[in-house]
């Protein structure tokens, strides 16, 4: 197992946000966070690397307690992409540069300059380097930061809401890409999302989420109408276009 | 995949990016190269008139006693508390407008230079230590300048204080730590004015014109203890690089970085706060360099922090030593006020700036 978690729970001063979650997630799993909006989806996320604190639960991240970790320790095992990017004003090479950041004494080593190009590279903007990041389209922008986060050579990725601000080409290419870097690397992304054809597509763990709390999570055979009406309350079918199974509302 | 395969854009070549930043190395040499011309230039710029040679000599220690103390005493300490004040305000407002998000923020704008000019009203009329004096060029001279410096560093540290406490104990966001400091300002501003509505007009005549910036208030004392604090502030800075790097990525991203997000905002300001505290305390209120020598920067080299923080410093001395010469020689022998140069010349500089827009490489 990357990543286990126990009994975690979040509250803002007014309200509870998660209440004993529990889950984990092994190497190579794509596990694809799925709810309505405020289910506490993007909370959950930064419980697990500490952008926020949990008030209550553990996160295990290869049987080591993440609060017991130092912030820079868990940013070389961690890679986080937040739902929305600040505009920096830098180079693409210099934001993913930024990812060797937890490894940086004083001056980035040429083994980092190595690193940052191998990200760069294996998201295919390497052609892009010098370009100002507020220069590139949204779909590239997003190739940016999860290239950042590659440079971090964590062991778990998650990615707020990659897809949202994307259209339909660039929405299966960042996804697959996630999928790819998951399997090739041996680690393991945890990922919220709103299109559900676009989780069963390219996920292979699903955990819904339900005013806070685990309503279903497995492997797709969590992912029945029955459930997502549950959670979305709105009633759906899936069907199979070519093998590929389609969730659509009926 | 098909991507545009600019000459600007393209990393085939490994070299390209160290050619980059190459460029940007070569533009800080520039302008450290530029203030020592500038302080040549400075050194044989007065009222007193040397020649270069005398200048060299006395620069040698072989001068006439006129213009050994011409040199020693007045100008070195002045071209050198500029090249200080300006790198110290510089950076300082580099690392603020870094740690609180925000474009505008600045030595001036977060209410430290207010507060020190409440602190020297205070010393001055409250505490009598202004007077007027018949010398030729000052028309007004402060009686006890320690008191004036220690009001004014004490006001200035307290207004630091008070915005650093509330952010720790309401977990203030940088938005409201500007608007905090803009609240500030207004109350030191209305201290400052029920203060000389009470006082006389001498008092009032010697308290203004302490917030007139200027460089020859300091001897070597001072500028020894200015250039001890930038020295220090700058490396700290510059240990933290990586942080305002990761910070301009936005809050969440940099903690996932691995950075302690509060501590290291908590350090910026209070380390910035205090060099700002201690040049306006010394020289009175220069205004601007603090907000517009990052700006500069920002706009020709970018805003990654690794190279951003040496050319803040560089160019905050560099407006500041060409301001303070300008100031001197333009109707010599009355020495302009320092500050109002600076915006002066660098308020139309940085709106051509922004009209032009960013450097794209």
């Amino acid at each position: 197992m990357i990543l286990s978690v126990k009994g975690l729970a979040f509250q803002y001063p007014s309200r509870e946000v998660l209440q004993d979650i529990n889950f984990t997630v092994a190497k190579g799993d794509f596990l694809a966070i799925l709810g309505v909006n405020g289910a506490g989806k993007s909370t959950l996320l930064k419980c697990l690397n500490k952008v926020l604190s949990p008030h209550a639960g553990t996160v295990f991240i290869r049987e080591e307690d993440t609060g017991k970790l130092s912030r820079r320790e868990l940013a070389k095992r961690i890679g986080y992409v937040a739902q929305r990017q600040e505009g920096a004003f830098a180079t693409v090479f210099d934001a993913v540069l930024l990812g060797r950041k937890p490894y940086i004494q004083w001056e980035a080593s040429q083994k980092d300059l190595e690193i940052t190009r191998k990200a760069l590279k294996s998201l295919d903007l390497e052609g892009y380097a010098l370009r100002y990041l507020n220069e590139l389209s949204g779909g590239e922008q997003q190739k940016v930061v999860i290239a950042r986060a590659l440079a971090q050579e964590p062991e778990l990725l998650l990615l707020d809401e990659p897809t949202s601000s994307l259209d339909l080409k660039n929405q299966l290419e960042v996804a697959k890409i996630v999928r790819n870097v998951v399997q090739d690397n041996q680690m393991c992304a945890v990922v919220t999302m709103h299109d559900l054809n676009l989780a069963i597509r390219y996920a292979n763990k699903f955990l819904l989420l339900k005013n806070g709390v685990i309503f279903a999570a497995g492997g797709l055979e969590v992912m029945t109408p029955e459930n997502i009406e549950s959670v979305y309350a709105v009633s759906v079918k899936i069907k199979e276009i070519e093998d590929i199974p389609v969730v659509v509302p009926v | 995949m098909k991507h545009k395969q600019t000459d600007a854009g393209n990393l085939q070549e490994k070299d390209s990016y160290h050619q980059y930043t190459h460029k940007k190395k070569v533009v800080i040499l520039v302008l450290a190269f530029l203030i020592v011309l500038l302080a040549i230039a400075a050194v044989n710029a007065g009222s007193f008139n040397l020649n270069p040679l005398q200048v060299i000599q006395s620069l040698l220690g072989k001068g006439s006693d006129a213009s050994s103390v011409v040199i020693w005493q007045i100008r070195m300490p002045r071209i050198l508390a500029a090249i200080t004040a300006g790198a110290g305000l510089a950076v300082a407002g580099c690392v603020m407008q870094n740690n609180l998000r925000n474009p505008l923020a600045a030595p001036d704008t977060l209410g430290v230079s207010h507060a020190a000019a409440f602190g020297a009203n205070i010393a001055i009329i409250v505490l009598g230590a202004g007077s007027i004096s018949s010398t030729s060029t000052d028309a007004v001279t402060i009686n006890n300048p320690y008191l004036v410096t220690l009001c004014a560093f004490a006001c200035s540290m307290a207004a630091t204080l008070v915005i650093l406490l509330l952010a720790r104990i309401r977990g203030f966001s940088p938005e409201a730590m500007i608007l905090a400091g803009v609240a500030l300002n207004s109350l030191f501003m209305a201290g400052t004015i029920l203060i000389q509505y009470f006082a006389s007009d001498v008092q009032v005549a010697a308290a203004v014109f302490w917030t007139f910036g200027d460089l020859g208030r300091v001897a070597w004392r001072e500028v020894l203890i200015l250039a001890c604090l930038v020295i220090f502030a700058f490396i700290y800075f510059l240990f933290k690089r990586w942080d305002y790097n990761a910070l301009d990525s936005g809050e969440e991203t940099a903690k996932s970085l691995g950075v302690n997000v509060k501590r290291v905002r908590q350090g910026g300001m209070f380390v910035s706060a205090l060099i700002a505290s201690v040049a306006v305390s010394f020289l009175g209120i220069i205004g601007f360099v603090g907000l517009i020598a990052p700006q500069i920067m920002r706009r020709i080299i970018g805003g990654d922090h690794r190279y951003l923080i040496p050319a803040s410093a560089l160019m905050g001395s560099v407006l500041m030593l060409f301001s303070d010469t300008i100031a001197r020689t333009m109707v010599a022998p009355v020495v302009l006020p320092v500050g109002a140069i600076t915006s002066f010349f660098g308020a139309p500089l940085f709106l051509y700036l922004l009209v032009r827009g960013y450097q794209r490489r």
